[in-house]
C-alpha cells in the first residue's frame, strides 16, 4: 500500500511536471512570429488556409499588394485547440515548413524515425551492460591486483575521452582507415538485413563505449563495497564456497544499485544520442529534430520537445520507484 | 629532617611553582594545520591530480598566449588554401619529413608530370625535394607541398591599378609574383580547363578532359606562352615592365626578339598568371596590412580555408572564459539558494526544490532552441549564457542544500544561536565554510561539463559562433568529421586532441580536489 501511495505521487508530480513544461514550451513558441511565409512552389492562400485551420489564425484578408492580414488567436484558446486535437484524434499537426516531409502528419513521420534510434541504443545496451558489469565484476573481485588496475586505466580513459572523439575516432579508423563499415548508416528500411546491421555498427559500438565504462565503475565500486560486509564473511562461516558467496549474496546486493541504472537506461534507449545520429547519419528521431529547429517547424518542435521531455522524467523516476521494489528496506520519500 | 616543623615551614623556604618543571601541557612547536592547508597537502600528494591541474594550467595559458602570436583570426578564410596541412617553419626549412606542409602524394603519370611542370616554371618544391619514388605500375609516390602545390589557381582577373601596384612591388622586393599567360586560342578548351592557371605548357590534346603535358624529344615540358614581337605589343596585351622570366631582354628566335606577355586586357582590367603563394603575400602585406606574411599554418587548414591554430585558440579562449563566468554565476546563485533552502526548511524548502526540479527537469536542448528562436542567431553566446545559467545552477544548489543539513544541528550552531547570531551570521559564518569544499569540488566538475555540452552543441550546428567573430571547438571538429572524407584527418587532430586532454586533466584534477577536500569520501567513486 505504502509503494502504490509512493508511485501515484512521483507519476502525478511528474505528470505536472511535464504539463508546465509542455505548457511553457507551447506559449514560449506560440509568441514567436508566425511563420505565414510560403515555401517555393506553395500557394500563399494554402498556407494561411492552413494556419486558421490549426487554429492559430483567424480573420484573413487579402490585401491590395497581395500581402495578407490576419488576426492572431489568443494563446490560451489555441493550446485547448491544440490539447483537444491531441486527445481526441491523436493529432500533432502536420510539418509546415520541413520542406521533406510537407504537409505529412508529423506523428507517421516521428514515429516512423524512431525504429533506427531504438535499435542502435538496444544493440548498444545489449552489448554494453553485460561487458561493463563483467569488467566491473572482474575489477572488483581482482582488486588492487594488475587485472583491476588494467580496467582502472581503461575506464579512466573511456569516460575522460568525450563522445564526440571518441566516435569520430571509431569512424575513422575502421570505416574510412580500414573500410570495415560504411561511413554512414544505410538509409534502407530493412532494418533487420546484415546490410543495415553492419552499417549500424560503428555508431553501436560508439555509444555502448560510454556505457560499458559507466557500469564498469559503477559495479566495481559497488561490489567491492558488499564484498567487505560483514554478512559475506558470514556466509563463508556457515560454508559457502566463495564461489557461492559472491553469487548469491554480493551480486544481488550490488545489483540492488545497479539495476535501476540499466533500466533506466532502457528507458533513455528512446532518445538516442544526438551526436551519435549526426556523426553516423542515422535516420533518427535526433536528426529530426535538429531538422526542426533548422526549419523552425514549430509543431514538429513540439512534438519532439515533449517526447524528449517526457524520456528524461520517466527515466528519472523509473530509478527511484525501482529502488523501491528492488529492496524493500528503502522507503523512497518516507520521512 | 627532625629540626623542621611540618606544620610551620618558614616563609623562605617556599619557591613559586613556575620555577619547578610540572607544566605537562608544552606548545605545539609545529604549525596548526588548517582545513584548506591540509586539503593542498593531500592534493599535492595526488600526482594524477597535480599534473591535471599542470596540463590544465598549460591549456589555459594557450588559449590566453596563442591568439597574441597568430595574425590570423577565426573569420579569416582563403579558399585557395583548404586542406593545406600543418606546417611548422623550423621543421620545414630544416628538410625535417614532418610538420612540413606535405603530405604523401600516389599519384600516376600525369599528375606527377603536372607537379613537376609547376615546380619547374616557379623554382618551388613542389616535390620536396625533387625526390619520388616511382613503382613498378608507374604510379609516383613522393611528398608533396600543399602549399606550393596550389600553384596559381585560376587566371586572375585584376585592376590595371593592381597590375601597376604588383610591378612595383616585384621591383622593389625582387620577388616574382606574376608569370607570362598564354594566348586564349592555346588554352584547353574544355570550361574545367580553360581558366586554369596552372597549364602553362603544350598538352598533347587540349580538347581532352584530363589535360596531359606534351613532352619534347628529350622528355621535358614544352612552355605554351604568349609571345608577341619586342617591337610591337599587339592591342589587348597589357605593358608590363618588370621582372621577367628570362631577363629584360626576351627571348629571340629565328632573328626576331619577343617579348612574353603577362597580362591580357579584358572587361574590368587584366587577366593574369599570379603565383598565388606570392600574391598572398602580396595582398596580405601590402593591400590588407593585416599582419599575415607569408602563407604557413601551423595546425594546417579546413575546408573552407581557416586556420586551426586561430580558431582553436580563440575556441579555447572562448570556452574557458565562457565556463569559468557561468560557473561563477551558478555558483553564487546556487550557493544564496541553497543556504536559504536547505537552512530555513520546512515550507520554504519545498517549494524552492519544486520550482528547481521542474526547472531542473527542462532539456538544455529545449531552453537554447527557444532562447535562440527568441533573440535571433546575432547574440548566440548570449543565448549559451543563459541557457546554461538556467538549469547549471541547480546542481550547486543542491549541494548546499545536502550541507546545510548536514551541518544545520550540530552543537556549535546551537551555540552560535544561543549567543544570539543572527541567521546570515550562521549561514554564512558558521556553516557555509564547513560545506566549502565540496561545493568547491562540484563546481570545479561543472566547468568541463559546460565546455564540453558547448562543444556538443556547436557540434550539433544547434549553436553558431561564428557570427559573433569567434569559434568552438565544436564547429572545428564538425568541420574535421567533413575533412575525413577528404583525406584530410588532420583537422579534426587538434581540436579532439585539446578536447581530450582538457576532459582527461580536468577529471584527474577534479577526482584530485574531492579526495583531498573529503578524505573519507577517497575512492568511492573510482
Amino acid at each position: 500500500m505504502y509503494m502504490f501511495k509512493y508511485v501515484t505521487k512521483r507519476l502525478g508530480l511528474m505528470l505536472l511536471t511535464f504539463f508546465i513544461i509542455f505548457t511553457m514550451c507551447f506559449v514560449l513558441i506560440k509568441l514567436l512570429p508566425i511563420p505565414t511565409n510560403a515555401l517555393p512552389g506553395q500557394d500563399p492562400e494554402i498556407v494561411m488556409r492552413t494556419l486558421e485551420g490549426r487554429g492559430w489564425i483567424t480573420n484573413i484578408q487579402k490585401g491590395e499588394n497581395g500581402v495578407y492580414s490576419y488576426d492572431r488567436v489568443p494563446i490560451l484558446i489555441q493550446y485547448g485547440n491544440y490539447l483537444s486535437r491531441i486527445f481526441t484524434k491523436g493529432d500533432f499537426g502536420i510539418a509546415t515548413t520541413y520542406g521533406e516531409y510537407l504537409n505529412m502528419n508529423l506523428w507517421d513521420v516521428f514515429v516512423s524515425h524512431l525504429p533506427p534510434t531504438i535499435l542502435i541504443n538496444i544493440y548498444s545496451t545489449l552489448i554494453g551492460v553485460p561487458i561493463g558489469l563483467g569488467l566491473g565484476i572482474l575489477a572488483a573481485l581482482k582488486k588492487n591486483k594488475w587485472q583491476d588496475q588494467v580496467i582502472n586505466i581503461f575506464i579512466i580513459l573511456l569516460i575522460s575521452v568525450p563522445s564526440i572523439v571518441l566516435a569520430l575516432m571509431l569512424q575513422y579508423v575502421f570505416c574510412f582507415k580500414l573500410g570495415w563499415f560504411p561511413l554512414t548508416m544505410s538509409t534502407s528500411d530493412e532494418y533487420f538485413t546484415w546490410e543495415v546491421f553492419r552499417s549500424m555498427l560503428p555508431a553501436v559500438f560508439a555509444l555502448c563505449l560510454g556505457s560499458i565504462a559507466g557500469y564498469a565503475r559503477y559495479t566495481r565500486a559497488e561490489l567491492s563495497e558488499v564484498l567487505t560486509g560483514e554478512f559475506m564473511l558470514l556466509a563463508r562461516t556457515k560454508g559457502l564456497t566463495k564461489r557461492q558467496a559472491i553469487y548469491r549474496h554480493a551480486m544481488r546486493n550490488s545489483m540492488v544499485v545497479i539495476f535501476p541504472s540499466i533500466l533506466s537506461e532502457f528507458i533513455g534507449v528512446l532518445s538516442g544520442s544526438l551526436i551519435i545520429e549526426k556523426m553516423f547519419g542515422i535516420n533518427g528521431v535526433g536528426g529530426l529534430y535538429l531538422n526542426s529547429i533548422t526549419f523552425q517547424d514549430y509543431d514538429f518542435f513540439m512534438l519532439l520537445s515533449g517526447f524528449y521531455t517526457l524520456v528524461s522524467l520517466t527515466a528519472g523516476i523509473v530509478i527511484d520507484i525501482s529502488y523501491g521494489f528492488i529492496d524493500p528496506r528503502i522507503r523512497m520519500g518516507a520521512k | 629532617m627532625a629540626e623542621y616543623n611540618m606544620n610551620n615551614i618558614p616563609a623562605d623556604k617556599f619557591k613559586f611553582a613556575s620555577g619547578r618543571d610540572i607544566s605537562h601541557d608544552s606548545k605545539f612547536d609545529t604549525k596548526p594545520v588548517s582545513y584548506f592547508q591540509g586539503a593542498f597537502r593531500r592534493f599535492a600528494k595526488n600526482k594524477g591530480a597535480v599534473v591535471g591541474g599542470v596540463v590544465i594550467m598549460i591549456l589555459i595559458l594557450f588559449a590566453i598566449i596563442a591568439p597574441f602570436f597568430t595574425p590570423f583570426r577565426p573569420a579569416y578564410y582563403d579558399m585557395s588554401y583548404a586542406y593545406v596541412t600543418p606546417k611548422l617553419d623550423l621543421f620545414a626549412e630544416n628538410d625535417i619529413d614532418f610538420w612540413d606542409g606535405c603530405k604523401q602524394k600516389d599519384t600516376n603519370t600525369v599528375g606527377y608530370l603536372k607537379d613537376l611542370a609547376l615546380a619547374q616554371e616557379t623554382g618551388r618544391e613542389v616535390i620536396k625535394n625533387g625526390e619520388y619514388v616511382k613503382s613498378e605500375q608507374g604510379n609516383y609516390t613522393y611528398r608533396y607541398d600543399t602549399y606550393y602545390g596550389v600553384g596559381f589557381g585560376k587566371y586572375k582577373i585584376i585592376s590595371v591599378e593592381e597590375y601597376q601596384n604588383i610591378q612595383a612591388y616585384q621591383d622593389k622586393t625582387g620577388r616574382r609574383v606574376l608569370y607570362p599567360i598564354v594566348k586564349v586560342s592555346d588554352r584547353p578548351t574544355l570550361e574545367k580547363n580553360k581558366y586554369d592557371a596552372n597549364i602553362y605548357y603544350k598538352t598533347e590534346d587540349p580538347k581532352a578532359s584530363i589535360i596531359r603535358p606534351k613532352l619534347n624529344n628529350k622528355g621535358e615540358i614544352i612552355p605554351n606562352y604568349w609571345m608577341y614581337e619586342a617591337a610591337s605589343p599587339s592591342g589587348t596585351i597589357a605593358e608590363y615592365n618588370s621582372i621577367r622570366i628570362e631577363g629584360e631582354d626576351g627571348i629571340t628566335q629565328n632573328g626576331t626578339k619577343y617579348y612574353y606577355a603577362y597580362g591580357r586586357l579584358v572587361d574590368g582590367g587584366v587577366e593574369v598568371r599570379a603565383e598565388y603563394y606570392e600574391y598572398y603575400t602580396y595582398q596580405h602585406t601590402q593591400v590588407l596590412k593585416d599582419g599575415i606574411s607569408e602563407p604557413s599554418f601551423l595546425f594546417g587548414t579546413t575546408d573552407t580555408g581557416k586556420d586551426i591554430f586561430a580558431c582553436l585558440a580563440y575556441g579555447a579562449r572562448f570556452s574557458f572564459v565562457f565556463a569559468t563566468v557561468v560557473a561563477a554565476v551558478n555558483f553564487i546563485v546556487g550557493v544564496i539558494w541553497g543556504s536559504i533552502s536547505g537552512y530555513f526548511g520546512g515550507k520554504i524548502d519545498l517549494c524552492m526544490e519544486r520550482f528547481s526540479e521542474i526547472l531542473g527537469s527542462v532539456p538544455t536542448m529545449i531552453v537554447i532552441t527557444l532562447l535562440k528562436y527568441h533573440m535571433g542567431a546575432t547574440s548566440q553566446a548570449l543565448v549559451l549564457f543563459i541557457a546554461f545559467f538556467a538549469t547549471g545552477w541547480i546542481g550547486i544548489a543542491g549541494r548546499t542544500r545536502m550541507q546545510f543539513y548536514r551541518f544545520k544541528n550540530q552543537e556549535y550552531v546551537l551555540a552560535a544561536r544561543t549567543l544570539g547570531a543572527s541567521d546570515t551570521r550562521i549561514m554564512f559564518k558558521h556553516i557555509f565554510p564547513n560545506g566549502l569544499g565540496t561545493i568547491v569540488t562540484s563546481v570545479a566538475l561543472i566547468i568541463p561539463s559546460m565546455i564540453y555540452s558547448e562543444t556538443s552543441l556547436s557540434y550539433l550546428g544547434i549553436i553558431n559562433l561564428e557570427a559573433g567573430n569567434t569559434t568552438s571547438v565544436g564547429t572545428l571538429i564538425a568541420a574535421g568529421q567533413k575533412s575525413i572524407m577528404a583525406g584530410a584527418g588532420f583537422v579534426a587532430l587538434f581540436p579532439c586532441l585539446f578536447l581530450v586532454l582538457l576532459m582527461l586533466s580536468f577529471n584527474l584534477f577534479g577526482n584530485g580536489l574531492r579526495d583531498a577536500f573529503n578524505p573519507s569520501l577517497r575512492g568511492s567513486e573510482d
